[in-house]
């Protein structure tokens, strides 16, 4: 795939209106191709590896499931007979052509923000993959929401159609990550909190980290300790973004599916510029009472240390510190700090896996301990790690963890 | 039968040297394939750190281990015995899966020493004709440690080895094995941090006299990332070394070094589950043609290959070549013939010390965590009148302090009971155990064939297996204890107890999975069965991999010097029979 980014490279570099504009000329389609892998679309489109873009996965929502589409150029069954224009009003409006609404787990709600010139390569480059005849179920959502023209008030109410102006006085790179992660990379889908709608909340509650697949993902604002990635530098982020981990951290869960199918690929312009427009998100601590750490003789922190010390220490370092780009620190992680502890407990209970890319082809795990922990260690672990190392947050109890588990 | 698409090159058995050859060769641009005859395997689905270290799983009911209820071998001590099929493995615990058996090592990682490469010529040269004892074999192997040099290092360097230089460039370095060959860099890593029991040991060598350093070890002092980007992590010194994989990424073996980025290749495919049963060649026996491999559901393909290169463990590969009828089989009473030629194996004993207070956690082990002195090995001292050739080191390597397997005890400790029960809780934290290394060298007697009475599950003859220690071993593993046993008493216990290396050879007791020879390299066709490439002699495209090619077994672990005659072999396949695949040496 070297090859193929260097031309993308060359051909993202050019302003728009430079390239010819025919739809199927090779640039065009391969920079589809890479606008395809940015808009993450494999993720729910793509099941099979032998069937790219066949949809047909079933997306869980609080409302039902929805079963994504089949984006291949199959005829009957896939975008075959689409135009460019279909194409592009299901990704602004969310509108299919025969008039339906699409639900928005179809995240039109950022695609408006593509441009046509985008939106065309992408249809171009799914216009060349192999067409795959296979019908995907129709959504299982009860009444009334069923009837999709009810998603005609949700859109009143949540769905402003139209591209983003670029701000005047910010960068062009900045503009150019707003066009990115607001749009295509649709970011803040999983990391905004929702309405009871199964809408985004936007303004300063956006970004500050929502519950996807049962994971928290955390919080992308300016805040630190559990607040943020305040105290992430742009070159930790990059780092993340193009190789699934840094010197704190790894992707894991539903991120390290979007490293490996996404933000790898991002160029290097365009990881600059989404690096630039997240670091630039701004935290506002309002309600933010900054937690008080535990204090060390708490039962319940004595407790969880001897548990760290007998199950964890090992690769997470007595100290917290982990192992730079192997072992996550625990000192100083905004995940183990996340005012909700879903994801540090979901950790401890099953696991988790990084994903390998050419800088770390190892794919560490950190193994499961469901099998091995009660709930009452598990909260003193989790609680413990959330409040040493000079970490501070809520503690976590029993009947959280019997929840998760 | 079906037949399946040619590949560039097909390697059998996917453990070290699998993945070796894998890597060097997809280097190239080349469509290579591994079968393997195990499962996918590995350290983050496999071998969780919450659950690596059962011993019950792993030593006890062989996890990691071959399955004898389809292949085994049969073993006698001589020709003039009936061998008797080893239906549970003992003596060596040889592997399966991805990854192999270098999966359960425990990571001591050496370099022979230069003369143990020319063990005939230069025993010769210095001590004359006699010093070979009758019906010894011993040979050189027609390649020299200068030229594997550049490829120990490389070694060194994916492993990330841990330890200290006792000769850089010729000069002699304080602190590490002054006996070395020349390095041409320090290892990668530093020594590991030392625990009590091996100070205790090197405290008394240096004390006799000796020079004392710390073990090659290839599980990790510090973090590493090796040339290929593959990192590895501390060790955390559980003691879960041989007999079990790694959960922190802490040892180098082929899953911890180079199947991550291997995997990452597109030219490179890994069929599990494909049991190799025989070498396919021409009608003119002039070129290997392919493999015939069955899958699990038994179904038989033939799987046609420009290149095979024979990656299974050595009993296989003699296997694999005497079921495919490539080279003349080995017949011991008239001599002739070199494939199940010189097999050799390794000569263990040593000594315990016990002491009353001392304590030593033996708990905080590692595999390759120890203090070696190297003046009784190979060539290293004077053997005029000693009736042997060869030796070996002489170590405390604190390798574990597992609840079932180690209970050391003193002489005439009742077997089991309440006696045995006091004497374990006494002495568990109060033992240091040295070791003696010791050689092997070949001999007439001992060799593998075709057993002429059982199968294996493919219907197949299983290998033949006659070994015993002969004189040279039982001389020179004499002298080894008797050092050892002197250093014990000088370690300042209440007691020692020496374990002489057991004569006959008992395959049921644990010794070492140190099995080697059976295909050995040489100088000619006529004393071996591939030359200094690992190349066949008599198919040119068949290329075999691992200890099977040791003409005998000098008195290190066999690791270091398996790996580096691979990547030699597979420079000389990438440099130049690439360009001209014919014999690399002609005969």
């Amino acid at each position: 795939m070297k090859t193929h980014l260097s031309a993308l490279c060359l051909a993202t570099a050019l302003p728009a209106a430079a390239v010819a504009q025919d739809a199927n000329t090779w640039s065009t389609i391969e920079r589809g191709l890479y606008l395809t892998r940015i808009g993450d679309c494999a993720a729910c489109h793509t099941v099979e590896e032998d069937a790219p873009y066949a949809g047909g996965l079933g997306l869980p929502t609080p409302f039902g499931t929805i079963y994504a589409a089949n984006l291949t150029p199959d005829e009957d069954t896939g975008l075959g007979d689409w135009t460019a224009d279909d194409f592009h009003t299901a990704m602004s409006r969310g509108i299919r052509p025969d008039g339906t609404r699409l639900y928005p787990a179809f995240p039109y709600t950022h695609f408006t923000y593509v441009t046509r010139d985008d939106t065309d390569a992408i249809y171009a480059y799914l216009q060349t993959v192999d067409p795959v005849r296979d019908r995907v179920p129709e959504a299982d959502i009860p009444w009334p929401l069923s009837v999709r023209t009810a998603m005609r008030g949700w859109n009143m109410l949540f769905f402003e159609e139209g591209e983003l102006a670029p701000v005047a006085d910010k960068s062009d790179t900045w503009n150019r990550g707003r066009y990115l992660v607001e749009g295509l990379a649709h970011c803040s889908a999983c990391h905004s909190p929702r309405n009871i709608a199964g809408a985004e909340k936007d303004g300063a509650q956006s970004y500050t980290g929502g519950v996807i697949e049962g994971w928290f993902a955390p919080s992308l604002r300016d805040g630190t300790g559990g607040e943020g990635l305040g105290d992430w530098s742009e070159e930790e982020l990059a780092d993340f973004l193009r190789h699934g981990r840094n010197g704190r951290t790894a992707a894991f869960g539903p991120m390290a599916e979007v490293v490996d199918l996404s933000t790898r690929w991002l160029t290097d312009d365009d990881l600059e510029a989404v690096v630039t427009y997240v670091k630039d998100l701004p935290f506002d601590a309002v309600d933010a009472e900054a937690p008080e750490a535990l204090a060390a003789d708490d039962p319940t922190m004595t407790q969880g240390e001897d548990i760290y010390a007998t199950q964890c220490a090992a690769c997470h370092g007595i100290e917290g510190d982990g192992i730079e780009n192997q072992f996550g620190a625990i000192a100083g992680s905004s995940l183990v700090q996340s005012s909700n502890p879903r994801t540090v407990v979901r950790m401890v209970l099953e696991g988790a896996r990084s994903v390998p890319t050419d800088a770390y082809p190892t794919p560490h795990a950190m193994p499961a301990f469901d099998w091995k922990l009660t709930d009452e260690d598990v909260a003193a672990v989790t609680t413990y790690v959330r409040n040493a190392f000079g970490n501070a947050a809520s503690p976590v109890d029993a009947d959280t963890v019997a929840d998760i588990r | 039968m079906k037949t399946l698409p040619e590949r560039d090159v097909v390697i059998v058995g996917f453990g070290w040297t699998g993945a070796i050859v894998a890597e060097q060769l997809t280097l190239e641009g080349l469509d290579v394939l591994a079968l393997e005859r195990g499962v996918w395997a590995d350290t983050s689905t496999d071998y969780a750190v919450n659950n690596a270290q059962d011993e019950v799983r792993y030593r006890y009911r062989d996890e990691l281990f071959e399955d004898l209820s389809r292949e085994t071998l049969t073993f006698r001590n001589t020709t003039d015995q009936s061998a008797l099929p080893m239906r549970m493995l003992g003596s060596f615990l040889p592997g399966t899966n991805v990854g192999g058996s270098i999966t359960h090592w425990n990571g001591q990682a050496w370099r022979f020493l230069p003369s143990d490469f020319q063990a005939r010529s230069h025993n010769l040269e210095r001590y004359g004709e006699g010093i070979f004892g009758e019906n010894m074999t011993v040979q050189d192997w027609g390649v020299t440690y200068d030229e594997l040099e550049p490829h120990y290092d490389t070694f060194d360097k994916i492993c990330g080895i841990s330890g200290k230089a006792g000769n850089l460039n010729g000069e002699i370095q304080e602190g590490g094995n002054p006996f070395e060959g020349a390095r041409s860099s320090e290892y990668p890593n530093p020594p590991m941090e030392m625990v009590a029991a091996p100070l205790k040991f090197a405290a008394a060598a240096r004390e006799l006299g000796y020079k004392p350093f710390p073990g090659p070890s290839a599980n990790m002092s510090q973090a590493y990332t090796n040339p290929l980007g593959v990192q590895l992590a501390p060790c955390s010194y559980c003691g879960f070394c041989e007999k079990y994989a790694c959960g922190n990424y802490s040892k180098a073996t082929a899953l911890t070094t180079i199947v991550p980025a291997l995997m990452r290749r597109d030219n490179f495919t890994l069929r599990t589950g494909a049991m190799v049963l025989r070498v396919e060649k021409d009608a003119q026996n002039t070129r290997a043609t392919g493999v015939t491999y069955i899958d699990s559901e038994g179904q038989e393909y033939f799987q046609p290959a420009q290149m095979v290169v024979l990656c299974t463990y050595i009993t296989h590969n003699v296997n694999l070549l005497l079921q495919s009828q490539i080279g003349e089989p080995y017949d011991p009473s008239t001599g002739r013939g070199n494939v199940g030629r010189n097999y050799a194996y390794q000569a263990m004993s040593g000594a315990d010390v016990f002491y009353d207070d001392f304590a030593v956690n033996p708990y905080i082990g590692a595999g390759a965590l120890g203090q070696v002195i190297d003046e009784f090995n190979g060539d290293n001292f004077d053997h005029t009148g000693l009736g042997f050739i060869g030796g070996g080191y002489i170590a405390q390597w604190q390798t574990n302090g597992r609840p079932i397997e180690h209970h050391p005890v003193p002489e005439g400790t009742p077997k089991f009971g309440a006696g045995w029960k006091k004497a374990v809780r006494e002495n568990y934290n109060h033992t240091i155990g040295v070791g003696a290394h010791g050689a092997v060298m070949s001999h007439r007697g001992n060799y593998l064939d075709l057993d002429p009475t059982y199968k294996d599950a493919y219907g197949r003859p299983l290998m033949r297996l006659t070994f015993d220690y002969k004189p040279n071993e039982i001389a020179m593993s004499a002298h080894l204890t008797e050092k050892v046993a002197g250093i014990a008493r000088a370690m300042g216990g209440r007691e020692v107890k020496v374990s002489e290396m057991k004569v006959p050879y008992d395959i049921a007791p644990y010794q070492t999975t140190h099995n080697t020879g059976g295909h050995i390299m040489g100088e000619t066709p006529t004393d071996s069965v591939t030359n200094k490439y690992n190349q066949s002699w008599d198919l040119p495209n068949l290329f075999l991999m691992g200890a099977g090619n040791f003409p005998q077994n000098p008195g290190y672990n066999p690791t270091g010097t398996v790996a580096a005659l691979a990547y030699h072999s597979m420079q000389a396949v990438r440099e130049r029979y690439l360009r001209d695949p014919g014999p690399l040496v002609q005969a």
